[in-house]
């Protein structure tokens, strides 16, 4: 075993390497837009330059002379496209701001015109010869500027039904022996997933064929049916590899069903591939957000209020938040909780999921308050969470499915040497560097949704999955395979998986952090299809259940393998039985308390999604303990963060390599939240200043030194049939506070306002 | 990105020769129509970008060979223009005689930039002003000239402190040149006049009223080289930014000393990330020259080294980190072992 494929632990699988690992390492793999199309034309968009106005005139004649343009598409001559519902509203899109509608702009970079020609370069070119004259109006920018329009999430956001709360707040928080209350903001980020945002197609007489990278082949159908008003069933989407997306390739977008409807009207394939800096506006982004949490405590530490206040950026077209107070309520046991969400309309794209949409902004808020609540009370961070830990949540008193929480950071705290960390700020240092070390809970719910698969088995134990999964770089490939190997009893190397099209049976969007478990647990109820059938065939007076357990491993936990057949044979003896080559399931998927029209939902790229807070009768959450150490530079303030370490419980662990890939990237995501990650707005025009990859900072290999994961044990027998929470979201979840509280710890001052910038500290 | 002409110059006569062109018209140099080509790290990413629009590029990378030779002769150092910064930066007797310079290239963009980009482009970088570079903001006074200047009150941060005028405030972002100017280098230009060779510090012109002149090269001239008179062993480049590699300082200062006995008797400082051009702290060196080295003079040289400097809304914080950063530099190179 090497670091990079820890050895299982109990209920863990292989850490078997990446299904996927040599064709991406070789080239092999093909994404969106290496597609082959026959005799593109190339499109390039031209994006507005103001936020708010209107377009009065274009000048295209300059941009027309280029050699080899085709077309240019403006609202002047574009096809009129049936509008895009929302998709939290029950629809599809990412925004409902359609573009090349009218002459209105209502966000900057919002898509004026689509220059098409036979050549990348000819697009390009003349795309910046087209001339566009406007008429700007002021916009609103953010939080401190005039213009915004506040109101509570709650009735604006279907998903957001209610604030929770409990008890009572107000007098509990006036009573209590040591308080807190604090504001803290994070910064606008956007996902920057290497590829960019791609979008090819090619008509076949009524048929279309979409390439585009997706975390939702069958919404993205649906989708760009409904616009097109054509039948779903004409459309199909491929991406069997998706590089990189975060959250911001879930939801359709305008683009797609504009570059279809264009080369509907060219009678030629079109391809488009959007720049790093139309990317900032093409699709979705994490909006910032701000603050105000209090807290309330006994002198041994037991919260008795806490109360969490949250404002979120939206665009003035569509209502979105994140809505984070769903877990930062539910987090510790505390009798008298109250909060409160709001979105705050500006003149901005409309913001969308990104990598643990709301724990990331309002975990840092908590958790930052949980330090700054330690420090008050001389306490240790750890001993704190200790406290206040506990088996059901405060709002609904449901209990967890379950939670290693305090396992979690009993191991990081181990491993990390957190024994040394002594407690007063300021108090360690290595010459010019002052040291400090912080510490967070991490968290994440866990969720599935309804999916279908298909699987077909040969005589000589080969066997083809068939789901329309989507691989980000997450593992999909890998553990899908790994499930069926598993399920069906045969080498892993045998099985054959294929994903990414929406011509496969239904998988929901790859967010939440609910692919693993979801598809897993279909790909192994459709293999003990296929094993019923075999075993039937042979034990014809059997029941599957008593007897398999015997044969060839069905009805084993997800924990490990049962026992094996000692006769590979019976598989091959099945086939004779039953006289066949091949056999082939269907199956379809539910959670528990998923809706009734579930499956029908599913079949229209529509998500249930359960899990989380909304589970039946519990409340079902990963979570895990984030530790950091920096170092800050008396004289230059620079920060340096040597070591991060987070050690996480998520249930069933499927493969610890993948596993531990997803949670390395996480953290590292995490630090980059804390310390690089922020799109710069220009106030004046509500612009985004730094709009490309020179400038908008991530962290390089110097800025992470050394990262360790730590995975635990977890059996859950509540979740679902496969036992997995999912792990996606969970590795960047609480890294920015226990980074910024590492940094007070380090000077002594508390950052609230992310990210931290050298010239934010002050001593 | 405009469609251009291409092509190669077999040795500096066809180089000069194909650039003839560009010297017609009145344009500014940054706005010639030809425009020679060396790793092209700036030039085709501003092209991309549609910020320049040469008609013509002139690719100058077959006179690589001449024109990219480093020698130490006689205690002078000579870098050819063609020189990559990589080859630079590793050198062992550049390392050893003249770590500012070595280490000025090291801390510069990535290793894959530093393979290809050559000593003469890397002086000759534009500003990463982000006004500049997005052609979708009409004023910026450099690529358009009187037609404002967007980041005077836009988002600042990692504009200019010193050297600034009221029509642009655009840091020069470049780290070798910082270098030079400290250690008094001189430039060799070669054009249809012949050659001529300035001090590197007349080759940039600070914005002043017209911010799209940038240095005094005339269009179709070329740098073939640098020279740098003595040896520095004492000396350093600090460099400060928001992430460990691959970015650009927010502060940094180019050191060179002669100290014997703890007094010192010769001193050079140089700005980087805070001024419009390659920046010599002339008077901080005065300041230094002479005085036994301690705390309090790298402090009061530091505030000497800020005389002057005026910032907007976002970079104020470049005043006070410049200072630390001068006298932390001087630390560095006061107690470094050589
Ligand atoms: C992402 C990124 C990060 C970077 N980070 C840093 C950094 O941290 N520090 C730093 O110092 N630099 C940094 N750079 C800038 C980089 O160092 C320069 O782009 C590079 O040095 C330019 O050299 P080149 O040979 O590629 O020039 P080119 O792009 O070929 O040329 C630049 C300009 O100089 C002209 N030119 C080139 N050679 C000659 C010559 N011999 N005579 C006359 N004119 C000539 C060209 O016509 C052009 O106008 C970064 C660049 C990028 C893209
Ligand atoms: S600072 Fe200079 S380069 Fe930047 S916008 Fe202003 S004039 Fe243009």
């Amino acid at each position: 075993m090497t670091t990079a494929a820890p050895a299982p632990k109990a209920n863990m699988g292989q850490p078997i390497p990446r299904y996927d690992a040599v064709a991406k390492v070789t080239g092999r793999a093909q994404y969106a837009s290496d597609m082959p199309l026959r005799d593109p034309a190339y499109a390039y968009l031209v994006t507005s330059a103001i936020a708010k106005g209107r377009i009065d005139s274009f000048d295209l004649s300059e941009a027309q002379k280029v050699r080899g343009v085709v077309d240019i598409v403006t609202h002047e001559n574009a096809e009129r496209l049936e509008p895009a519902k929302f998709f939290s509203d029950g629809g599809y899109a990412s925004t409902t701001n359609q573009p090349l509608r009218t002459a209105e702009i209502a966000e900057e970079g919002q898509i004026i015109a689509v220059v098409l020609a036979d050549t990348y370069e000819a697009a390009r070119e003349a795309a910046h010869r087209v001339k566009v004259s406007y008429t700007a109006a002021t916009p609103t920018t953010s939080f401190h500027s005039a213009g915004t329009i506040a109101a509570r999430a709650k009735g604006q956001v279907k998903r957001f039904k209610d604030d929770p709360k409990v008890g009572d707040f107000n007098t509990a928080f006036e009573e209590a022996e040591v308080k807190i209350t604090a504001e803290y903001e994070t910064p606008p980020q956007h996902h920057n997933p290497m590829e960019l945002f791609t979008t090819s197609v090619a008509w076949n007489g009524d048929s279309l064929t979409i390439y585009e990278p997706s975390q939702f082949v069958y919404g993205l159908k649906n989708g760009v049916a409904t616009q097109l008003g054509i039948d779903p069933d004409q459309v199909r989407v491929i991406n069997p590899y998706v590089g990189g997306a975060f959250g911001s390739k879930g939801s359709m977008t305008p683009r797609t069903a504009i570059i279809a409807s264009i080369s509907r009207r060219l009678r030629r394939p079109v391809k488009l591939v959007a720049t790093r800096d139309q990317g900032f506006n093409v699709s979705t982004y994490r909006a910032e957000t701000r603050h105000r949490v209090d807290l309330g405590a006994r002198r041994d530490g037991k919260l008795t209020a806490l109360r969490h206040e949250g404002w979120e950026i939206s665009s003035r077209a569509d209502a979105y938040c994140v809505g984070g107070t769903r877990t930062t309520t539910r987090m510790y046991d505390c009798p008298n909780v109250d909060s409160a969400v709001w979105i705050v309309r500006a003149d901005r794209n409309t913001p969308g999921f990104m990598r643990s949409p709301p724990e990331v902004p309002y975990m840092f808020a908590l958790e930052s308050a949980m330090d700054e609540l330690a420090h008050q009370l001389k306490m240790d961070p750890i001993e704190l969470r200790r406290v206040n830990d506990t088996t059901r949540e405060p709002i609904g008193g449901k209990p967890y499915t379950s939670r290693s929480l305090m396992a979690c950071f009993d191991e990081g705290a181990k491993a990390f040497g957190w024994a040394q960390r002594n407690r007063q700020p300021r108090s360690m240092s290595d010459g010019d560097w002052l040291i400090g070390y912080g510490c967070a809970t991490t968290c994440y719910p866990t969720q599935m949704a309804p999916a279908a698969a298909r699987v077909r088995l040969r005589h000589d134990g080969r066997a083809r999955v068939e789901i329309a999964g989507h691989e980000l770089g997450t593992g999909a490939y890998t553990v899908i395979a790994q499930a069926a190997a598993t399920r069906l009893d045969v080498p892993v190397e045998k099985v054959t998986v294929v994903i990414g099209d929406s011509d496969l049976p239904p998988a929901p969007v790859a967010g939440g952090s609910n692919s693993t478990a979801s598809t897993c647990s279909t790909v192994m109820m459709v293999c003990d299809q296929v094993r019923q059938r075999l075993f039937k065939a042979l034990m014809p007076n059997e029941s599957l259940s008593d007897k398999a357990k015997e044969t060839v491993g069905v009805g084993q936990t997800p924990s490990g393998r049962a026992a094996r057949s000692d006769q590979p044979l019976d598989r091959e003896k099945a086939f004779d039985a039953l006289g066949v080559n091949v056999i082939e399931e269907y199956g379809e998927w539910k959670p528990e308390g998923a809706p009734q029209d579930s499956f029908r939902a599913m079949h229209s790229g529509l998500v249930r999604i359960v899990g989380g807070p909304d589970f039946s009768g519990r409340i079902a959450y990963a979570f895990g303990a984030d530790f950091v150490e920096v170092r800050v530079n008396r004289f230059t303030h620079e920060v340096r963060v040597p070591r991060v370490l987070g050690a996480f419980a998520a249930g069933h662990i499927m493969n610890p390599r993948t596993a531990r890939s997803q949670l390395m990237g996480g953290l590292i995501w995490g630090v980059a939240s804390a310390l690089h990650e922020a799109t710069e707005l220009d106030e004046r025009y509500a612009r985004y200043v730094n709009d490309n990859l020179a400038d908008y900072l991530v962290p390089v290999n110097a800025d992470i030194p050394q990262v360790d994961v730590i995975l635990l044990s977890e059996d859950d027998a509540h979740i679902n049939p496969a036992g997995v929470k999912g792990l996606g979201e969970l590795g960047n979840v609480g890294t920015n506070a226990a980074l910024s509280n590492a940094i007070f710890h380090a000077t002594g001052q508390r950052i609230r306002t992310l990210p931290v910038r050298l010239e934010k500290i002050e001593a | 990105m405009r469609s251009f002409a291409y092509q190669r110059a077999a040795d500096p006569a066809a180089a000069i020769q194909a650039l003839a062109a560009a010297s017609a018209g009145n344009n500014p140099l940054t706005e010639a129509e030809i425009q020679p080509l060396a790793g092209g790290t700036t030039l085709l990413d501003l092209m991309k970008l549609d910020v320049m629009r040469p008609r013509a590029i002139v690719d100058i990378n077959p006179l690589s060979p001449a024109w990219a030779t480093v020698s130490l002769e006689n205690g002078n150092l000579r870098l050819g223009a063609m020189a990559r910064m990589a080859d630079v930066a590793a050198n062992p007797e550049i390392q050893q005689n003249y770590p500012v310079v070595a280490d000025s290239l090291k801390f510069a963009a990535s290793a894959q930039l530093r393979n290809m980009a050559t000593l003469g482009g890397n002086v000759l970088q534009r500003t990463r002003c982000t006004y500049f570079r997005d052609i979708s903001y009409e004023a910026c006074n450099k690529r358009n000239p009187g037609s404002g200047c967007a980041a005077m009150d836009g988002f600042n941060r990692t504009h200019a402190v010193l050297g600034t005028s009221d029509k642009c405030i655009a840091t020069y972002p470049g780290d070798f040149a910082q270098a030079l100017i400290a250690l008094d280098a001189s430039v060799d230009i070669t054009g249809r006049a012949g050659t001529r060779t300035i001090p590197f510090a007349e080759l940039h012109k600070a914005p002043g009223d017209t911010p799209q002149l940038e240095t005094t090269l005339a269009p179709g001239e070329l740098i073939s080289g640098f020279t740098i008179r003595g040896r520095w062993p004492r000396s350093a480049y600090l460099k400060v930014r928001d992430r460990q590699s691959y970015e650009f300082a927010l502060a940094s200062a180019a050191i060179a000393l002669d100290v014997e006995d703890g007094t010192v008797r010769d001193a050079r400082v140089a700005l980087g990330g805070v001024a419009t051009l390659p920046w010599r702290a002339r008077g901080a060196e005065a300041e230094l020259k002479g005085q036994k080295f301690d705390d309090a003079l790298a402090e009061r040289v530091a505030e000497i080294a800020f005389e002057g400097a005026s910032a907007r809304s976002h970079n104020e914080f470049k005043i006070a980190l410049g200072k630390r950063v001068v006298a932390r530099a001087l630390h560095q190179a006061v107690t470094m072992e050589i």
